[in-house]
């Protein structure tokens, strides 16, 4: 089985380019280009070197001794929230920023949920010297405000999408719109593992450090590259990606995905796509998507904004399809939980969308000699206000 | 037996249900409306059909809502929100339209995004149109080369003509690629942008249709986005075989409502 994606853009079912016409150039130039223009070694040179002074990558594999204890089994936690702008997304932007360069393009645009993707692009963005517009729904500009603020300090313009729901899906919209609108000198940076081919796996690639550095810093704790589990939370599925891309193939290592139960899988308010999907076509992709009979898609909920997206990458898609990886969804209260846990336990405050990952330990049984390995995703400051509403800190 | 039957049938329907081609011999520049189903009313769509054709229109593509138009703007956008929320499913447009080729004679295309097509199921949706004398379909997500794969058999066999757009952007070759795999009409897409963004056409423009009018395709194109007027109609139908008013005519209704559309037919038509 293979769970990469295919020459045409697939993985498996899922994936392919369902674009009009308007913007089958860029989408086309991109998909000719992007794994020549990665191969290249004065690319591969940029790239690291950014990623290893800037971003402060090896990002540190830490066993978590605390946490061990409780749950009776290994945990390793991979801390993407030490990286520069204090998540994994920054690994893609700076990529996607050089590509960009590569493509002779001098505009920068992204759309963003919580406001973590937009900081990385506008960061990236203002290290190049680039113009940037960030698509934010109207509703996640006026709750998430400091990050709002930190685009608007970085030089990047933050235009609001007032269509539909007002948030992620909608910001994409308008994202995609722009691109339409201004097909020559842009450059779209889509922030997760999703969007027509090859985006899904051009964003995978970049992320797939994670899994990359991984393997080498457990071989060093271990004495293997391979642990038991890896495990990651899941939206679009850009850091889940990364997390799992190198391990795909290795058959020894179970693969599990965290979904965003929101108030619980049969609320009515949640964002658990692999339960509540179905087959459909989202922002250029055929994945599971969350939808209502007549095709029209809905609006998915969790706590997590980063979480709160109504699709799943189509390698997700595939992986949950083809049974490689085991979904879990958890709920808004048990990820304010594990996040609550991991802060007294560790020291360390993560975002919720991480905190989602750590609360499968509550409920998944692992063996005792079991290594599993955590992809802590980013950290909590951006979440301070939801912690403290929820806590009564 | 039931096979043959079957088969001819189709044939037959597809000759008399071409609409399209005979529209498109005529000889007269076309003028194509979009609207919106569902919209302002959720049952005003028949009506609209039938005072469009009345007032001297030659084509109507009937836009099926979509929640997530990413090719359109706001315009078009507002109306399909306005129209899903008035309650407007793809049963519910098939069951307006039942009976329409008992008062329309024109050309009908249905347009819209591909994901609830594809919930309705492709086949079934294409069956569905062929029973009520829908002749045409744009689904501009759909990309030309799943089209040809997966799609187009059951397309031909519904006599469905497929319509593909093309942009300033799209090189010779792949316009050459659209031209082969057409069968009517090709939409031309009259400058870089979403739906009803801009007004006026500029030497861009001239210059892109001189370009496309000097190709000599098989098939004629109609122009659409940014074509709100009599002005605007004449400069795109100067060289194209006619053009697609959509946003436009969308305001239009808004402001004046289904009784007035006599005044905006007049209007382009002036």
């Amino acid at each position: 089985m293979n769970y990469n994606v295919d020459e045409k853009g697939y993985y498996g079912e899922f994936g392919g380019a369902f674009i009009p016409e308007m913007l089958y150039p860029n989408v086309e130039n991109l998909r000719r280009q992007y794994l020549k223009i990665m191969a290249e070694p004065s690319f591969k040179k940029e790239f690291d070197q950014l990623l290893k002074d800037y971003v402060g990558r090896p990002s540190p594999l830490y066993f978590a001794k605390r946490l061990s204890e409780k749950y009776n089994t290994k945990v390793y936690l991979k801390r993407e929230d030490l990286n520069h702008t204090g998540a994994h997304k920054v690994n893609n932007t700076i990529g996607q920023i050089l590509m960009a360069k590569r493509l002779g393009k001098t505009r920068i645009i992204a759309e963003t949920g919580a406001g973590q993707h937009g900081v990385a692009t506008a960061t990236v963005c203002a290290l190049m010297g680039m113009e940037c517009i960030v698509y934010m729904g109207e509703i996640d500009i006026a709750r998430q405000a400091p990050n709002v603020a930190r685009m608007k300090m970085l030089g990047a313009e933050v235009r609001p999408a007032l269509s539909g729901s007002k948030t992620l899906k909608d910001a994409t919209n308008e994202a995609i719109r722009d691109w339409i609108n201004n097909p020559v000198d842009t450059h779209y940076i889509i922030g997760s593992a999703i969007g027509p081919h090859p985006y899904p796996d051009m964003v995978t690639r970049f992320q797939s450090i994670i899994s990359e550095e991984i393997k080498w810093q457990l071989k060093e704790k271990e004495g293997r590259e391979n642990p038991d589990y890896v495990v990651a939370c899941i939206g679009g599925g850009s850091n889940a990606a990364g997390t799992f891309y190198h391990f795909l193939h290795e058959k020894e290592v179970g693969i599990i995905a965290v979904e965003a139960a929101g108030l619980g899988v049969d609320s009515g308010e949640s964002a658990a796509t692999s339960v509540l999907g179905k087959m459909g076509i989202i922002h250029g992709c055929k994945t599971l998507l969350m939808q209502t009979p007549d095709g029209q898609i809905t609006e998915p909920y969790s706590i997590s904004a980063g979480l709160d997206y109504p699709g799943v990458g189509p390698m997700h898609a595939h992986l949950y399809k083809t049974g490689r990886a085991e979904f879990i969804a958890i709920t808004d209260d048990e990820a304010m939980q594990a996040g609550m846990e991991l802060s007294k336990l560790e020291g360390i405050i993560p975002a919720i969308e991480s905190s989602h990952a750590f609360a499968i330990l509550e409920t998944r049984k692992f063996r005792p000699e079991d290594v599993v390995v955590f992809n802590l995703s980013g950290r909590g400051d951006k979440d301070l206000d939801t912690y403290i509403k929820y806590f009564k800190l | 037996m039931t096979a043959i039957l079957g088969t001819t049938y189709s044939i037959l329907s597809t000759i008399i249900m071409n609409r399209i081609h005979q529209k498109l011999r005529e000889d007269k520049k076309l003028l194509s409306i979009y609207f919106t189903a569902g919209y302002p009313s959720l049952n005003d769509t028949v009506k609209i059909i039938q005072d469009l054709e009345n007032n001297g229109v030659d084509m109507i593509e009937i836009g099926l809502p979509f929640s997530d138009p990413l090719a359109d703007g706001p315009t078009i956008q507002a109306s399909s929100t306005q129209a899903l929320k008035n309650g407007m499913t793809t049963s519910l447009l098939f069951q307006q339209l039942k009976d329409i080729r008992k008062s329309v004679s024109i050309p009908l295309i249905l347009m819209g995004y591909f994901n609830p097509v594809l919930q309705y199921g492709v086949e079934e949706f294409c069956k569905k149109c062929q029973e009520i004398g829908i002749d045409g379909l744009i689904l501009p997500d759909l990309p030309l080369d799943v089209y040809q794969e997966d799609y187009e058999a059951i397309f031909k066999k519904y006599g469905l003509v497929n319509v593909f757009l093309i942009t300033p952007q799209t090189s010779d070759a792949r316009i050459r690629e659209i031209d082969e795999a057409s069968d009517g009409f090709i939409y031309m897409v009259s400058s870089a942008s979403v739906t009803g963004s801009q007004d006026g056409f500029g030497n861009s423009q001239e210059t892109y249709f001189g370009r496309i009018a000097e190709m000599n395709l098989k098939n004629p194109q109609v122009v659409g986005f940014g074509i709100s007027n009599s002005e605007t109609f004449q400069q795109a139908t100067k060289q194209a075989k006619g053009a697609i008013i959509g946003s436009a005519f969308i305001k239009f209704l808004t402001q004046n409502g289904v009784p007035k559309i006599v005044d905006f037919v007049k209007g382009i038509r002036k």
